[in-house]
Parts: structure tokens; sequence; C-alpha cells
């Protein structure tokens, strides 16, 4: 027993050994780790975790896995030059990260002109499947349309009427917007009101907009707002009784990045998506929690768990490939399945969307800070449009 | 809206208007009378966020949560800040008074690089939500509706403000003396009054005001790393509508502007004439729309009087009579364009990628130096001319047109709107002129963020790729060098020739301009549409370099990167634009790719460069060259 538990604990060595000689397959990151650090800095930590379990069970087809990443600006166009760094200089054999939708979509349009597979861990445009959808792109995160779908059924059991509704003006809180209206129209028969106020993203002026909400006198409340802007409308919104006796829904609203700063100022009720992860037992949560905490002595975010997943789907694609080769990779990530603190995952063959989910639950406050509570895992694979409306959204290539 | 919720409303327009002003009253003071354009304001007013909050619990855990330790904290942020500002102005703004006044905002936005990384590194990513003010942190009924106390009070402190600067400006000998130092310089230091002190006296002072206005933001915003440059171009846009110095001023423009976003988000979706038209999408760019309108009506913003140095106005010692080139000049060009032709078969295929990105960068550098150096002309949003060739070329190949055509509509397009902005811009001058170019740069910007079915909004458009033969990394750069060899051959050629002698002439002299019979109004009408068409050809080749453009390409950072590069390279150097740009591209290039801090570093360098070259790195290489030939 004893003998063969050495035996065990060897063979990683082993591995580390034999690959020592062969190159590392290098893995291109890209994203904007200047312009969203409270996100990013725990992706990266993520990433670097599931890097180094992936290498110490042996790496991938008997390589070392190396990550070079690299800063995009949060622009377009250097987002571009530096994955052409790291296709031409550095000879990565994928791309991936990207955080902002539009980097997001010209990345991956550029995949698509030098047919280089990219795998977009996080931004959450509809579009990258959809509209701009392309052979060589696969998206991990649940996008917009996912996570509005994911609280629009609890949304439509409250049966109001009149809804107010607030989202930072640009195309994440547009789509969301028009995401909730459609949906929540086609689940509750007839009758419904929409008062929209879009804010610029990063300045929204709460006090007026806050007013302007009371005056509409709405039976409940969808926001998208996040960072910041979610902060400084939460704390207006408290001030000015906006909350009292009204529903608000907050896409985002649990995810630790943004929850946590408003430690016990957090709203109580509302209904959000987000990562309850301190709450999360399930096996293959509970093994990546202690492994984080382990390892950063510092609690995951959902930012951990997006870069933790995007490496260990990436190693699994090369995996399933055999090869190095471009045209295999995106072979292989088509319908390709992984394990992810949130449970198995795949890519959609229809879409190339995975149906990695999202936590939808309530928020509390539990001492002094903001938390979740009666949540459930909402898979993304539930939370689809049907196979027919998606292959009129997506290009046929 | 309805009526009863006008007065809630006004309210809170009122204590916007309050908070916008104590941001911009720093910013009005240091620029009125020192007239160094502090691209790090923001900056000080976000360190000023940021130390509230961390003073307040250090001392909470001393004093408890209290009103005691909030208010200190308040108070003690701000005087930080003053220290820092204080720091910034002796060590490095002293400096540089005597180089041409855009310098101090290449060095400024190094600063603002710095600043950005060190409050990542000590404080951290996350935002960092303060407490509310005690004793401030309810709210009170006015005519039924709850009014937060921290906004009335807010309301109160703006004037308060306001009035204790005004007596300080008008009933102190200190005050006398800046004013009189403002007023004007040369006569003011004529007569004995100590003018390095009293601008680090003033420095210090604006620095204190952005301080505290960061740590009195503390309980509505937690502090956050986007304060920075979130409030920076609104502070400007206040300095700028009311009148260069005037603190009424600034206080009138931060009520109009505060007024004006509270209304346009009550007014809310309004229906005319069966159109439905979203009035709080109008927050985008709000400020900006006051700003064109202000300084069409008046040239000199509500309460301010024509500046007597115009910024940007080059030095006589500065200024180069003829841009035309020497024979020398000659074979440096040669030798440069050698080497580019040679850099496929040296290097490998990313550096052809970068090159394509300087070459890029050169020409929109180059169009902005023309309109700098030789027009005389500061304009704060030039990438505005970029983008609209950029969104022109990606429009056109969407519909279809052949590479040629389409790159060819990206000049036109841009000259168009140079044209009709140029039309208003052309009449101010100095950091008005300046200032308009970016409301105009704004509002085009928020017209692509906003127009979802022409221009993709906020995402942009994408798959704008060069036809097959192009699509080769080597065949691109060979098509791009040679696009901007000739478009510098013929911006070269322009300033060269009579009409450029006629824009320098009417930089130089408008009177003497004029009577010698040049239309000085047309003239520089003209020479702003030559640099917006070069601008425009930079952008569509960028479109084609990228495949995919967004409306980033028209915004502030991008006109302040032109402006990087230009003094860079130096403001009147042949190759100042080239030399900028490659040097701003490589250093990003490679400090992204190696270094954690790179931004931080970034700015470092630049401010070696800053000090080290104050003519740019070309004036210098000018200079070196020409000292040796007289020895």
């Amino acid at each position: 027993m004893f003998a063969a538990g050495r035996i065990l604990a060897m063979m990683p060595l082993c591995a580390l050994a034999l690959s020592a000689t062969a190159q590392p397959i290098k893995l291109g990151e890209l994203n904007s780790y200047k312009v969203f650090p409270a996100f990013l800095e725990p992706y990266r930590k993520g990433m670097e975790l599931a890097l180094h379990e992936v290498n110490a069970a042996g790496g991938v087809l008997g390589r070392q896995l190396e990550l070079v990443i690299r800063d995009d600006n949060g622009t377009p166009g250097d987002a571009v030059r530096v994955a052409e760094e790291l296709v031409v200089r550095e000879k990565v054999v994928m791309l991936m990260g990207t955080f902002a939708s539009h980097v997001g979509l010209a990345v991956a349009d550029y995949a698509k002109q030098r047919r280089v597979p990219f795998l977009a861990a996080e931004p959450l445009s509809d579009r990258i499947v959809w509209q701009s959808g392309n052979k060589y792109t696969f998206r991990l995160r649940a996008s917009t349309f996912m996570q509005t779908a994911m609280l629009v059924p609890e949304a439509a059991k409250l049966g109001k009427r009149r809804w107010a509704i607030v989202y930072p003006n640009y195309e994440y809180g547009q789509s969301a917007t028009a995401a909730f209206k459609k949906q929540l129209n086609a689940m509750q028969s007839g009758g419904l009101e929409f008062i929209e106020i879009a804010v610029p993203l990063g300045k929204i002026d709460a006090g007026p907009v806050v007013q302007a909400m009371l005056d509409a006198k709405p039976d409940a409340i969808f926001s998208s707002l996040f960072g910041a802007d979610l902060a400084r409308f939460v704390r207006e919104g408290q001030l000015r009784g906006l909350f009292r006796d009204r529903p608000v829904f907050n896409l985002l609203g649990g995810e630790p990045e943004y929850l946590d700063p408003l430690k016990d100022e957090a709203p109580v009720g509302w209904y959000v998506t987000g990562y309850p992860w301190q709450a999360i037992d399930t096996p293959a949560h509970t093994r990546f929690r202690d492994a984080y905490q382990a390892r950063f002595s510092d609690y995951p975010r959902l930012g951990s768990v997006v870069g933790y997943s995007a490496v260990i789907a990436a190693a699994a694609a090369i995996r399933r490939a055999g090869s190095t080769d471009p045209e295999k990779i995106v072979t292989a990530m088509s319908g390709l399945g992984f394990g992810t603190p949130f449970g198995p995952v795949n890519f959609r063959a229809i879409d190339h969307q995975s149906t990695m989910g999202a936590f939808v639950g309530r928020t509390a406050v539990r001492d002094g800070k903001g938390v979740m509570v009666d949540w459930h895992y909402a898979n993304g694979k539930d939370y689809q449009p049907d196979d027919v409306v998606v292959r009129t959204l997506r290009p046929a290539n | 809206m309805n009526a009863a919720s006008i007065l809630p409303q006004l309210l809170n327009g009122l204590s916007s208007a309050s908070a916008l002003f104590l941001v911009s009253v720093g910013l009005t003071l240091i620029f009125g009378v020192t007239r160094v354009v502090n691209f790090a304001h923001g900056s000080l007013y976000m360190l000023g966020a940021y130390c509230a909050f961390s003073v307040g619990d250090l001392l909470a855990s001393v004093l408890g949560r209290g009103a005691a330790s909030f208010w200190v904290a308040v108070l003690l942020a701000a005087l930080i800040v003053a220290l820092a500002g204080a720091l910034l102005e002796k060590l490095l703004l002293k400096r540089l008074y005597a180089a041409p006044e855009l310098l101090q905002l290449l060095a400024t936005f190094a600063v603002v690089l710095i600043v950005s990384d060190v409050v990542l590194a000590f404080w951290g990513p996350e935002d960092l939500l303060g407490p509310r003010a005690p004793g401030l942190a309810g709210t009170v009924a006015i005519f039924g509706h709850p009014v937060p106390e921290y906004d009335l009070f807010l309301i109160a402190v703006g004037p308060a403000v306001l009035a204790a600067l005004h007596l300080l400006f008008t009933r102190t000998r200190f005050g006398m003396l800046a004013r009189a130092a403002s007023e004007n310089r040369v006569l003011a230091a004529a007569l004995g009054i100590d003018e390095a002190r009293l601008f680090t006296t003033i420095f210090t002072l604006g620095a204190f005001l952005a301080g505290l206005a960061g740590a009195l933001a503390l309980p509505r915003e937690p502090a956050n790393l986007g304060m920075d440059l979130g409030v920076i171009a609104e502070a400007f846009v206040v300095t700028v509508v009311g009148g260069l110095g005037s603190i009424p001023g600034a206080f009138l423009a931060a009520l109009i502007i505060g007024l004006v976003k509270a209304l346009c988000i009550a007014l809310g979706t309004v229906e005319v004439a069966g159109m439905a038209f979203a009035f709080p999408k109008l927050t985008l760019v709000a400020e900006f729309i006051v700003m064109a309108m202000v300084l069409a009506v008046r040239p000199h913003g509500l309460l301010g009087k024509p500046a007597p140095t115009p910024v940007g106005t080059p030095l006589p010692e500065q200024r180069a009579l003829v841009l035309r080139p020497g024979r020398r000049e000659a074979w440096v060009a040669a030798a440069l364009l050698a080497a580019l032709l040679a850099l496929p078969w040296v290097a490998d295929d990313y550096a052809v990628v970068l090159g394509t990105d300087i070459l890029i960068a050169t020409l929109f550098a180059a169009s902005l130096q023309f309109l700098l150096g030789a027009g005389g002309m500061t304009s704060f949003g030039h990438a505005a001319f970029f983008g609209i060739g950029a969104y022109a070329t990606a429009l056109a190949t969407k519909a279809g047109w052949a590479l040629p055509a389409a790159l060819l509509g990206a000049p036109a397009a841009a000259m168009l709107a140079a044209l009709l902005f140029g039309w208003f811009c052309v009449r101010l001058a100095g950091i008005y002129l300046a200032m308009l170019t970016l409301a105009f740069a704004q509002i085009v910007w928020s017209i692509a963020f906003q127009w979802d079915r022409v221009t993709g909004g906020s995402n942009g458009l994408v798959g704008i790729w060069p036809p097959e033969w192009l699509a080769e990394r080597t065949h691109f750069y060979a098509m791009t060098l040679a696009i901007v060899t000739a478009a510098l051959g013929a911006l070269a050629a322009i300033a060269g020739s009579s009409f450029g002698y006629a824009l320098r002439g009417s930089r130089d002299s408008p009177l003497r301009a004029a009577a010698s019979g040049i239309d000085v109004a047309r003239t520089r009408w003209l020479g702003f549409a030559v640099a917006g068409a070069f601008a425009g050809l930079a952008g569509g080749l960028f479109a084609f370099s990228k495949g995919s453009i967004s409306p980033e390409s028209l915004g502030i950072a991008r006109s302040v990167d032109a402006l990087v590069m230009v003094m860079l390279g130096g403001l009147n150097a042949l190759f100042g634009p080239l030399l900028g740009a490659a040097t701003f591209t490589l250093l990003a290039d490679t400090l992204a790719r190696g270094t954690e801090y790179w931004r931080a570093i970034l700015g470092g360098l630049i401010l070696v460069i800053v000090l080290a070259f104050p003519m740019g790195i070309g004036g210098a290489l000018a200079n070196l060259l020409r000292r040796r030939s007289t020895r």
C-alpha cells in the first residue's frame, strides 16, 4: 500500500523528467490586465493554478504546457497586435483570454483570418458565438443572453407589470436589456411596461438616476450595472428608499468581484447571478477552492474560476486533438467535454458556446459581508435559444 | 418626469454641480496662473479618495468610527495630495516652464501612468467603499421627497469654496500677486514677484482642492482605479467653458453641466412626432455638447478673457521657419527608407507587424505635427479624423468597395469632417481651439458608440481585412510603406509650398499676414482640413491592418497618444513623428510584454526623455548634428 502510494506519487516526476527534453506547448493568453484588474488578477491566479496542476500531472501530449501572457491594453488595435506577436513570434498553438466584448470580437475575427483557435474566456457578448461567430472561436463564460435567461423565470413568477431598467450604455447593457424585455414578454402575457435609463459606463450619476426611477413608480427593477456604478447605485438607492418593497434583479450582482466591495451595505434580497464560493460543496469545487486557498492564501473570485477553467479547457482540447495542429484543435474543441469547478461542461457543436452555467440566487448580508443565499446552479445548456433560432443567428461558414 | 419631481432633480443637479466644481476649480486655478495643462489632475483626485479611505480606516482604529475620524481623514487626505502636488511641481514641472507648453502635457501624462500603477500596487485592484459621512448619512424630506443630507452638504460646500477663493484672490496680497502673474508673467517677474514660489503655492493649492474633491467623493462612490481618467475630461470642460482661470466661470459651468445632466436623466425617453428619443443616452456627451455650444458663441468661455499666450504656440526660437528638407535631410530620409525597405528581410514577421503599426502612427503623428507646428493650432481631438477615416474605410469595404477606393474614401471623409469642424475651430485660439476639437471628437465618438445599425455601436465593425494579395504581412507592410512615404512627402511639400509659408505666417503674426494679403482664417481652415485628411488616411490603413474598428479609434486616449508621439519626437523636428511613433510604440510593446507594472515604467521613461530632451528626440538629434557641423 505504502509502496504503491510512493510509486504513484513519483509518476508525475517521471513525466516531468521525460517532458523536460521536449519543447513546451505554448498557449497565448491576452487580456486587459490593467483596465479590469479586479476581475483579472484572480483570473491570472486561476490560470496559474490550472497550469501547475496540468503540468504536475505530466502536461499534455507528454509535453509541458506554457502560458505566454500579454496585456492588450483594453483596445482592439493593441489586442490584434499582441495576438500577432503571440502567433508569429511565440508560435503559440492557440489564443485565449480577452475581457471586453469589442476586444473579444476583434480577436475572434483575427482568429478567423489567421486560422488560429481562440478560446474567448470572459467576454459576454452574444455576437461572439452568434452574429460574428466563426469556426475558430469558442467561448467559455455564460453569455449575456444565458445569464439573463437564468433570471427571467424568477422575474416572470412575480407577475410584475411595470419595470424600471438601468444599464451601462454599451453593448453588454444594451443586449442584457433587450434580452430581458424580449424573454419576459414571451413568458409573461401582455401589458408589460419598461422605463429605461442608460448610464455612461463607470460614470453613473446615481442621484438623478435613482430619483428618476422613484418618479417612474415601477413595480420592479432590472439592472445590469456592475463595479463602481453598482456601488453608487446601491448606496444612493438604499438612501432614498428605492429598493423598499420592490424586487430588484441585477445581472452579475452576486459575483464576488462586485458584491464584496459593498461589505455590510450589500443589498438584501436581490435576485442575482453570481458565484457563492463559500457555500458550493461539490467535490469538484471543494477541491478547487482548497487548492486555490492553499496556493494563494486568498479565496477564489469568479475570475479565478474562469481563468482556471480556460486553461483546463485548452489542455483538454490539445489532448483530444492529439496534436498541436490548429485545424485539429478546432475540430477537437467542437463538442469537447472538460471538467470545471462548476462541474462538467462542453463546447456546443452548434455555436461553440460552452455550457458552463452560473449560480442564481438572492443576496444577503452575513457577518458584515455580502453573500448569496437560496442559490442553485443554472446549467448553461438549459438556457439557450432553440437550435433553429441559433442557426439563423449564426452565419454558416 | 412630472412637476413634483422637478425640485428633487434640481437638488440632484446642484449637488452634482458642486462636486464637479470641486474637482475642476483646482485645475482652473493651476491653469489660470501657471498655464500648465495638468493632465494629472484626475490622478490627484483619485489619490485623494484612496488616501481618505486609508487614513479614515487608520483613524477609525484609534478614534472609532465617528465624525472626528471621518472629517480629519478628509482634511489629511487633501493635505497629503497637496504635498504630492507640491513635489510634482518642484521636481518636475518647474524644469519645464521654459519648454514648449505642450511638453507639460506630456510630462503630466507620464505622471498619470505612474500614479495609476502606484495606486494599483499599493491599494490593490478591488474597489474600496468608504464609510458614509457621519452625521450626514440620512435623508431629509423636502416636499415629501427624500433628499440625502450629504447632497445638501455638497450643495453648500461648492459656493463656500467659491467664496473663500474669491476672498483669497481679491482681498489678499497673495491673491493680487497671483492675478498679476496670470495677467502678465514677464511684467510681474520684472516687478520682483517671486514667480517660482508663487507657482509652487498655486499648484499646491490646486492639488489640495483636487484631493479634497476626491476625499469628499468617497461617501458617494467607492475609491476605484477609473477615477483618474473618469474626471479629467470633465474637469477640463468645466475649466474651458467657464473661461480660463475664471473661478466664478468654473462655478457657472459646473452648474450648467450638472443641471443639464440631471435634466437629461429626468426627462427619460420622450416621444417627439412619433420618434422616441432617449435623453438619458445623451449623458454620454452632454458636457461636450454644452462646451461646443458655448465656444461657438463665446470663444473665450463664459467669463473668460482672451488668453495672453495661446497654449501650444512654440517660443520664437523653436519656430521652424522652413520645414523644407535640405540635402542632408534628404540623405537621412533615403537611409531611413532603405532601412525600412530592408526590414522584412532582416527581421521576423512580427517586426513587420510592428513596423506597420509604427508607419501608421507616424503618418497620424505627422498630420498632427503639421497642425501643431506649421499651423500653430493645438488639437486635443485629432483622433476624430483618424477614426472617421477608419470608419469610412470599414463601411466602404462592407459595402463592397475595393481596397484602393475604400482607402481613398478615408482621407476624403476625414477632410470633409475637418472642413466642417474646422470652420468653427479655426476662429478660436490656443486652448479654446484645442478643447473645441476635443468636443467635436467626443461628439463623433458618441455617435459611433451609439449608432448600432451603421457603426456597430460599442463593438464596432469586424471583418475588414485586405484582399488575398495583401493578406501576407510583408505585402501589407510594403503597401503601407509606399503609401506612408508618399503621404509624408506630400505633407512636407505642402509645408514647404507657398501655402505652407502663408500658414506659418498666419501662425506667427496674423496681423502682418493679413496685411500682406493672406486670408488668415481661410488659410488656417485649409491647414486644418489638410491635417484632417492625412490623419484620415492613417485611419484607413489602420482599419485594414487590424481587420476591425471600434469607437476607441476615435477616443481621447488615441488623441493623447498622437500628442505624446509628436512631443516625444519633437514639435518641429523633421523626423520627429517617425522618432516619436517608433519610440512610443516600441517602448509600450516591449514593456507591456515583460513587466507587470509596465505603465509606471513607461511613464518613468517618458519623464526621463522629457527632462533630458525638452525639444524631443528629433530636436536633440538635430541640435547634435548642428553642433558637430559648426565645430
